[in-house]
């Protein structure tokens, strides 16, 4: 046995080491909890490396700064006369948008929607690499001693870059959304399509789960769907490069992300996002038709009769309330008005929204006939919507009945549920009060 | 660039000083996870699997070879998200292999050494994937074009940065 051992050292001692690893690859993998078995080698190990990468990307970030601001200023004036006109413009742009966004706000909370908003960002600055194609992570220059966390999303101004792999009390591991063992919920912003995400050896993205019936065109938004309840809703993740048909009835949709994953220098943290309704701005209360009213020159600013208990703030729900009114007493959140799935345009919102009829009101009255200009009038500036479903809903009346309203109104992403020729209910709903 | 096959006898061993021996390495680990963000490309390269290779062809001692990838590539899976060992088992055989190589075939010339680079690389390559998938069950895929890609670039990199080290090689 000595004599074998002897004579077969070196394959000996490759033996033994190879088994000892493998004997730790094995304890990890049965333990499955990784992160904590081997937090206290890893901590060691970030630790004595990242105090250099930090040195480097200071020492990089100097010279760069130093060279740029002070020494390379060719073409800055020109650039700086391009910029201001460039501000002026988004100015005015900004105006709009205010606008947009505070209409967008009183109606999604008339409809009690609940969103998640992005309280704390924590800008941070990514300061080394896992250095491997085979593991796509970065880690950034702020860990669990500025509240950074397991699974928090990191973002940039362009889109998703990852998640909080590992925070440590000085840095964080950040696992990219194209390596090949991360998935986002996603959604197409146009289809309302979802899928998940996820990275190719190559280190592309592609979106997975998606039917191969479905209509896909390159060129259209990937938006994160918050389903995965790390990643809020609505976040760029890219655009569609390229579809083809996939394995098991399924899609295979390239996507490009919107964030250059492949130069990262500046990425912000999510620390902390709330669940809430949005609160609409404006001080006094303002009824939806009267915002309409305000954009469109066709529609009255007010009705002209408010004839009795059926005032046309019914038809919003829990928004318009006339004092004294009972049309316009709040219904219970999601009785008649399912939430909306999906990121809906402040103008398919408010398309449901006049459709509602008042609770305990079933009869019609004149206001709903500006309601039906309104919402006319707004079909026609709306967008197209991808759900043919909506469309007809869109351009008519509410029907008294409660019930039928509610099957209006609800999410556009099943189209089946309105427009099913096993369902007559839905049909109703179009009818004209007339 | 034939590789010749050559005696005991004529194949010189090398040593390295202290500070080669640890801070070479220290610094390939360094580089490989500061350069791919500012250069992206250079993510395909490998640089301590190139330094493994290196040390362990010129020490030309088996043991001496795998503990030395062992050591490299246990460094490099702390600094990972997969499981610590991955590297650590690719780099061990890589280190142990090189270092036989050596011991029996000259590869002093760039043309052995472009050849032999690129075979470790795929040897690392198929032994990571191996264990990744076969033990670990993460779910990586092989690309072809880009493993063929990867191990000409790791190689022809390899070739210069052998010239360089051998600068800090001290004759036994």
């Amino acid at each position: 046995m000595e004599s074998f051992l002897g004579r077969y050292r070196n394959l000996t001692i490759l033996v033994g080491v190879l088994f000892l690893q493998v004997l730790g690859l094995a304890v990890q993998v049965k333990r499955s909890g990784d992160a904590e078995n081997t937090r206290l080698i890893r901590v060691w190990a970030v630790r004595a490396i990242t105090p250099f990468e930090r040195a480097l990307v200071w020492g990089q970030n100097g010279t760069s700064d130093l060279w740029h601001n002070y020494f390379f200023l060719r073409g800055v004036r020109a650039e700086n006369r391009r910029l201001n006109k460039e501000i002026e413009e988004m100015r005015l742009q900004e105006v709009r948008m205010k606008e947009d966004a505070a209409q967008a706000q009183r109606l999604q909370s008339l409809l009690a929607f609940k969103e998640q908003f992005i309280v704390k960002p924590l800008a941070a600055q990514v300061i080394g690499s896992s250095g491997s194609d085979l593991s796509r992570s970065v880690y950034i220059d702020k860990g669990s001693d500025e509240g950074v966390a397991q699974d928090m999303a990191v973002i940039t101004a362009g889109g998703i870059v990852g998640k909080v792999l590992h925070a440590y009390p000085s840095t964080s591991l950040v696992l990219m959304i194209n390596d090949q063992s991360s998935g986002v919920g996603a959604m197409l912003e146009k289809s309302r399509l979802q899928g998940v995400v996820r990275g190719t050896p190559n280190g592309e993205l592609v979106m997975e789960r998606v039917m191969s019936d479905e209509q896909v065109s390159p060129g259209e938004t990937v938006l994160s769907s918050g389903g995965d309840q790390i990643f809020p809703k609505g976040l760029p993740l890219g655009t569609v490069s390229k579809v083809s048909p996939g394995r098991e009835m399924f899609l295979n949709i390239h996507v490009k992300p919107a964030a250059d994953l492949s130069r990262i220098e500046e990425v912000l943290v999510v620390t902390e996002k709330q669940e809430r309704a949005p609160v609409a701005e404006s001080g006094g209360r303002v009824r939806a038709a009267d915002i309409l009213a305000q954009r469109l020159p066709s529609v009255p600013e007010k009705p002209a009769v408010v004839a009795g208990p059926s005032a046309p703030a019914a038809n919003v729900p829990g928004g318009a309330a006339e004092p004294g009114s009972t049309a316009g007493v709040k219904p219970p959140p999601n009785a008649a008005v399912k939430p909306l799935t999906g990121t809906a345009t402040s103008v398919d919102v408010l398309k449901k929204v006049v459709q509602k009829p008042a609770p305990g009101n079933p009869g019609t009255n004149n206001a709903s006939s500006s309601s039906s200009e309104s919402s006319a009038a707004l079909s026609s500036t709306a967008k197209a919507s991808s759900n043919p479903a909506t469309k007809p809903a869109a351009e008519t009346v509410p029907k008294a009945s409660p019930e039928p309203a509610a099957s209006a109104s609800r999410p556009a992403a099943p189209p089946k549920s309105s427009n099913s020729p096993s369902n007559p209910k839905p049909a109703a709903t179009e009818d004209s009060p007339h | 660039m034939p590789i010749t096959y050559t005696s005991g006898e004529q194949i010189e061993v090398y040593r390295f000083s202290i500070p080669v021996t640890v801070g070479v390495p220290l610094l390939a680990l360094l580089l490989q996870g500061f350069l791919p963000i500012r250069f992206p490309l250079f993510a395909y390269l490998d640089l301590p699997l190139l330094v493994t290779i290196f040390f362990a062809m010129a020490r030309r001692n088996p043991v001496s070879g795998l503990f030395t990838g062992a050591a490299i590539g246990l460094v490099q899976d702390m600094l990972g998200h997969h499981p610590i060992g991955l590297y650590g088992i690719a780099k061990t055989v890589v280190g142990y292999g090189a270092s036989s190589l050596g011991a029996k075939l000259d590869v002093e010339n760039a043309g052995a050494r472009f050849l032999v680079t690129m075979g470790f690389y795929l040897i690392h390559a198929a032994v990571y994937f191996t264990v990744a998938r076969g033990m670990v069950n993460l779910t990586l895929d092989w690309s072809w074009p880009r493993g063929i890609l990867a191990g000409l670039a790791n190689a022809i990199v390899g070739v210069a940065l052998y010239f360089v080290l051998d600068k800090f090689k001290q004759r036994t």
